[in-house]
């Protein structure tokens, strides 16, 4: 095992060198695979051009990669630091942005960086996965076992999702309620505490209804119901499906999918890519694009297990976690499975936020496996015994 | 921090983190389970679902078959109809295009607004008509100014159109916008701009005269725009149909007509092709295609002399005199009457306590059949109805086609009346009096007959007893082969042709012998010379102070309450080929007005000889039409 082959070098001060050694190119290859079916469908969408989209993720792309990487090669301990102090500011920046939609000048929603646009509640979707890791690498066994040391994490987690949902962005608000809840399941947390937060959440279910705005509400009856409004919230949906199931096992070929090109099928070139995939690429064209997801999960799952530390262990199944939550929710989303709540498809849905994050995301996780071998003290510190 | 509670801890995370994969492993699974559902279980349904997303099915409508005379001279055809269209997807600027094209063609501000409307409220690449009907000069000026005015376009349409105007009106018809309840199982009605038969033989024959619509696929996207054709199916232009009618002689007939109200028929007698059915006054169809304003169709319906009523077939009158032929017929056949059987005319005939008058104050002296019928003595007739009895001279009437429907292949036939004692009953709930007998055999009281079946009397008289019927329909031409109406082999009307020999030679004497009503009004022509029947119907009762004071005369009466003109003829008079009626509303004397313009519709008719010249073979012309 590289990890075992590994022990030799000093895990606490890796030089660069080591670092690159480290780095895990398979699935670096992966998520370059990933990504260049996204290329290819983003050409289609674009009737057989480049422009305005497939050239632009290309580029994105590439840029990410490179962020990515630099990510992953900044010691792990420098992210412990600083989990806190960005959770701090992504928050902040979520209520500033609140606060200025309340004032109606909501127009700094975005952080413009040149090829990305940055949302607040794009950076809180790291940074709390950050947070929770340092939070749980803080606790020892039997801290987690107590009601008040769950309280802070919780409060973590709600926060910036009740922001979110405010914003309002029922997609995001899921992804981060979802992946709080299994970080705070692989940390330890009793199941019956997880029991107590279903049924106080089905409790409040009226209260979250009444904060749901029109059309979100829609979307779930139309979810619950689709033939309630078949020209209207569920034409989308109905034509999703019919575009999938008429894809068939072999596809119709690419740019000769009917529904896509014909502009039956709605944001083909972003939450419904996947629907576009499977019309022109058929079920062959869907397995391969999901069999690329799993075993790049499946990756992340064997770097968070073999981490010495707790934060690597939580960060990794962190990122996994959500990486997977992204591909569930697009996926079942425009199959018809799960409400439309606006997810996109990591790596092949076009826009820059939602791939920079997966791409911080991947880094960090690559972070985790190139200092796997780190154990990490309460608070950070490096532990050579 | 016992190294213990990390190794206990690390396997909890380990066994949570498995299970944590499983659970993602079955969704997953489901993922995949859900795409098999929907790509493979499902498939076939999603793929038609898709098509029909996919496929709109377009109409190609198809040309409107012609109508043309018996001799091919053309009387309902297609024109061209020059539009211009507004594109607004290729006109940002829609206003300033349609300025610079109202300097090129005028537009009313009327028209500039609904277009500004018409082009808010549909999908953009929706083309909006600018203006219909235009000149050849002004389409060859908006193309000439094309590259100036984007967007705009010149489309070629069909409307109808007919040539020969309010002559042929009522026998054509019109074609105008489909009403929602025509709409029935034809896609072709429910296609914006496509026109029906309304009345007419336009009406009769819409069917054949539609033709079948052609498909054309084509490849839409979700907003309904055509991204491309996928395949064509040609439909096939309508039927062409030609009529029996003779064009010529029915304008001639509408012209000799004139301005009186009334209606004239000219039939063959043996064969009961109409070869002039006209009524005046009549309407010009033409305006009918693109829709009457509120103002002129409340004219047409409010105007005394009614355009809209084809009287020929429609109007319902008195027969007068003209129907004593019937009740000499009826005589002789129930054997009333002897041959020799004379009748003394005093000038009246008193009948229980009412006395009838004829229509000669001094008499007309001792008269029998011939000379009864030649010189039209009501008293003659008031004795010899009497003798026959009213349901006697109802059996004729209906024998010779009185009293019902000809069937004539036109909308909007009348049947007439022919009373009978059961009627008369039924309808009013008071016996039968004998004076209506009396009044009934000179075709007055309730008798009526529209013209057509006038012309059908006399021919079935003069024809050697053919029961001959009356029609319209020459031919239909089509793609799919000619359609000829059966030509039902008539049957014999069953009266012994002794006495429609003895009723024709008086018929000859009403207008070639010297004290006949309509000597006056022969053909002098040789060969040519028509036989017939006066008559003159009252259209109010005069009273017997009226009479006395000289009040009858019908110059002093107002229009509508003045007597209608009527004549029945048929030439040439030796062997009988044309029957024609004339009769003109409130016109006077049959002998007087009728006569006369039926002297000439029949000398025309004899010229022209169009029962006897053969029809151009018009069943090439209409291959090359369709």
């Amino acid at each position: 095992m590289a990890g075992r082959r590994a022990r030799g070098l000093n895990p606490v001060s890796l030089s660069l060198a080591d670092k690159a050694w480290r780095v895990n190119w398979v699935l670096v290859a992966l998520l370059c695979l990933i990504a260049s079916i996204g290329v290819l469908m983003l050409y289609s969408a674009g009737n057989g051009s480049l422009s305005p989209w497939s050239q632009r993720h290309f580029a994105r792309f590439l840029a990410a990669l490179a962020v990515m990487l630099a990510v992953a090669l900044v010691d792990i301990r420098v992210w412990l630091r600083l989990a806190y102090p960005a959770y701090a500011l992504a928050l902040a920046l979520l209520v500033a942005v609140e606060a200025a939609g309340m004032v109606g000048m909501g127009a700094q929603r975005w952080l413009d960086l040149g090829l990305f646009q940055i949302q607040p509640s794009e950076i809180m979707k790291v940074a709390l996965v950050l947070a929770l890791a340092r939070y749980f690498h803080g606790l020892n066994a039997e801290e987690i076992g107590r009601v008040l040391y769950v309280v802070p994490p919780a409060l973590m987690v709600a926060a910036p999702a009740v922001l979110v949902m405010r914003q309002p962005d029922l997609g995001t608000a899921a992804l981060m309620l979802l992946g709080g809840a299994a970080m705070f399941f692989v940390a330890g947390v009793r199941l019956w505490k997880f029991a107590a937060v279903a049924a106080a959440g089905l409790a409040a279910m009226p209260v979250a209804w009444a904060m749901l705005r029109e059309y979100q509400r829609n979307r779930i009856l139309t979810f619950i119901d689709p033939e309630r409004d078949p020209l209207g919230a569920g034409y989308h949906i109905l034509q999703s499906k019919i575009a999938l199931g008429s894809g068939g096992l072999f596809g119709k070929g690419l740019l000769e999918g009917t529904q896509s090109h014909l502009n039956f099928l709605p944001e083909k070139q972003t939450d419904f890519i996947f629907t576009m995939l499977a019309e022109e690429l058929g079920m062959v064209g869907c397995l391969a694009l999901l069999g690329l997801y799993a075993l790049t999960l499946l990756i992340a799952f064997a770097i968070a297990l073999r981490s010495q530390s707790l934060f690597g262990r939580m960060l990794g199944m962190g990122v996994a976690i959500t990486f997977f939550l992204y591909v569930f929710i697009n996926v079942a989303m425009v199959t018809g499975l799960v409400p439309v709540v606006g997810v996109p498809l990591p790596l092949v849905s076009y826009g820059g936020t939602a791939m920079l994050t997966v791409m911080v995301g991947m880094g960090l996780l690559m972070g985790v496996d190139i200092h796997r071998d780190l154990r990490l003290g309460r608070h950070g510190e490096a532990i050579t015994s | 921090m016992a190294s213990k509670d990390a190794v206990s801890r690390e396997r909890l995370f380990t066994r949570r983190a498995l299970l944590l994969g499983g659970a993602q492993a079955v969704l997953l699974s489901a993922l995949v389970g859900r795409i098999y559902y929907l790509q493979v279980v499902e498939s076939r349904r999603f793929r038609t679902m898709a098509e029909d997303n996919r496929i709109s099915l377009r109409l190609l409508p198809p040309q409107r078959g012609r109508v043309l005379d018996r001799f091919g001279e053309p009387m309902a055809v297609n024109r061209q109809n020059y539009r211009v269209l507004l594109n607004a997807e290729l006109a940002p600027n829609a206003e300033a295009v349609l300025a610079a094209l109202g300097e090129i063609i005028p537009i009313a501000e009327a028209d500039r607004r609904r277009i500004l409307r018409d082009m808010r409220r549909r999908r953009a690449f929706v083309p909006v008509t600018v203006r219909e009907n235009l000149s050849w000069n002004e389409v060859a000026r908006v193309e000439i100014n094309a590259p100036d005015l984007p967007g705009v376009s010149i489309d070629v349409g069909q409307t109808r159109f007919y040539p020969h105007g309010p002559a042929a009106g009522h026998l054509v018809g019109y074609v105008a916008a489909v009403a929602e309840n025509e709409v029935g199982g034809d896609p072709l009605l429910e296609m914006p701009g496509v026109r029906i038969g309304k009345s007419g033989m336009e009406k009769v024959h819409d069917v054949p005269l539609r033709g079948r619509a052609g498909r054309s696929r084509v490849e839409v996207n979700a907003l309904g725009r055509v991204v491309r054709e996928l395949d064509r199916q040609e439909g096939a232009p309508g039927s062409e149909l030609s009529l029996t009618i003779d064009m010529a002689l029915q304008s001639f007939v509408t012209r000799r007509l004139g301005e009186d109200s009334g209606a004239a028929v000219v039939m063959d007698v043996h064969t009961g092709e109409v070869l002039a059915m006209a009524s005046v006054p009549a309407f010009d169809p033409n305006p009918f295609t693109t829709g009457v304003s509120a103002r002129d169709w409340d004219e047409l319906l409010r105007n005394e002399r009614t355009p809209l009523v084809n009287k020929a077939v429609a109007g319902q009158y008195a027969p007068g005199s003209t129907f004593k032929p019937v009740v000499a017929l009826a005589a002789l056949a129930a054997g009333a009457i002897a041959p020799d059987h004379r009748v003394v005319c005093e000038g009246h005939l008193d009948f229980g306590d009412t006395r009838f008058h004829c229509w000669k104050k001094e008499g007309h002296g001792a008269m029998n059949l011939h000379e009864a019928l030649a010189q039209s003595c009501d008293v003659f007739f008031y004795e010899t109805a009497r003798r026959t009895g009213i349901d006697r001279i109802a059996a004729m009437a209906h024998v010779l086609g009185m009293g019902e429907r000809t069937d004539i292949d036109l909308p909007g036939e009348r049947p007439g009346l022919m009373p009978t004692r059961e009627w008369k009953l039924k309808a009013t709930g008071v016996p039968w009096q004998q004076g209506e007998t009396l009044v009934s055999g000179i075709g007055q009281g309730n008798v009526l007959a529209t013209p057509l079946q006038l012309a059908v009397m006399t021919a079935r008289i003069v024809n050697g007893g053919v029961a001959v019927r009356p029609r319209l329909t020459r031919e239909l031409f089509g793609r799919d082969g000619g359609f000829v109406p059966r030509q039902a082999e008539f049957g014999s009307v069953g009266i012994p042709p002794a006495h429609l020999e003895r009723v024709a030679k008086a018929l000859d004497a009403v207008c070639n012998s010297a004290r006949g009503t309509a000597f006056r009004a022969r053909i002098e022509q040789a060969g040519m010379a028509m036989g017939g029947k006066t008559g003159t119907a009252q259209v109010r009762r005069i009273s017997l102070s009226e009479r006395e004071l000289g009040l009858a005369k019908p110059a002093d009466r107002p229009w509508r309450e003045r007597d209608h003109a009527l004549f029945v003829g048929f030439a040439p008079v030796n062997a009988p080929r044309y029957a024609a009626v004339v009769v003109i509303e409130h016109g006077g004397g049959g002998a007087a007005v009728a006569a006369p313009i039926a002297r000439d519709i029949l000398l025309e008719t004899q010229r022209r000889d169009p029962s006897r010249r053969q029809p151009r073979g018009e069943r090439v012309a209409a291959r090359e039409g369709a």
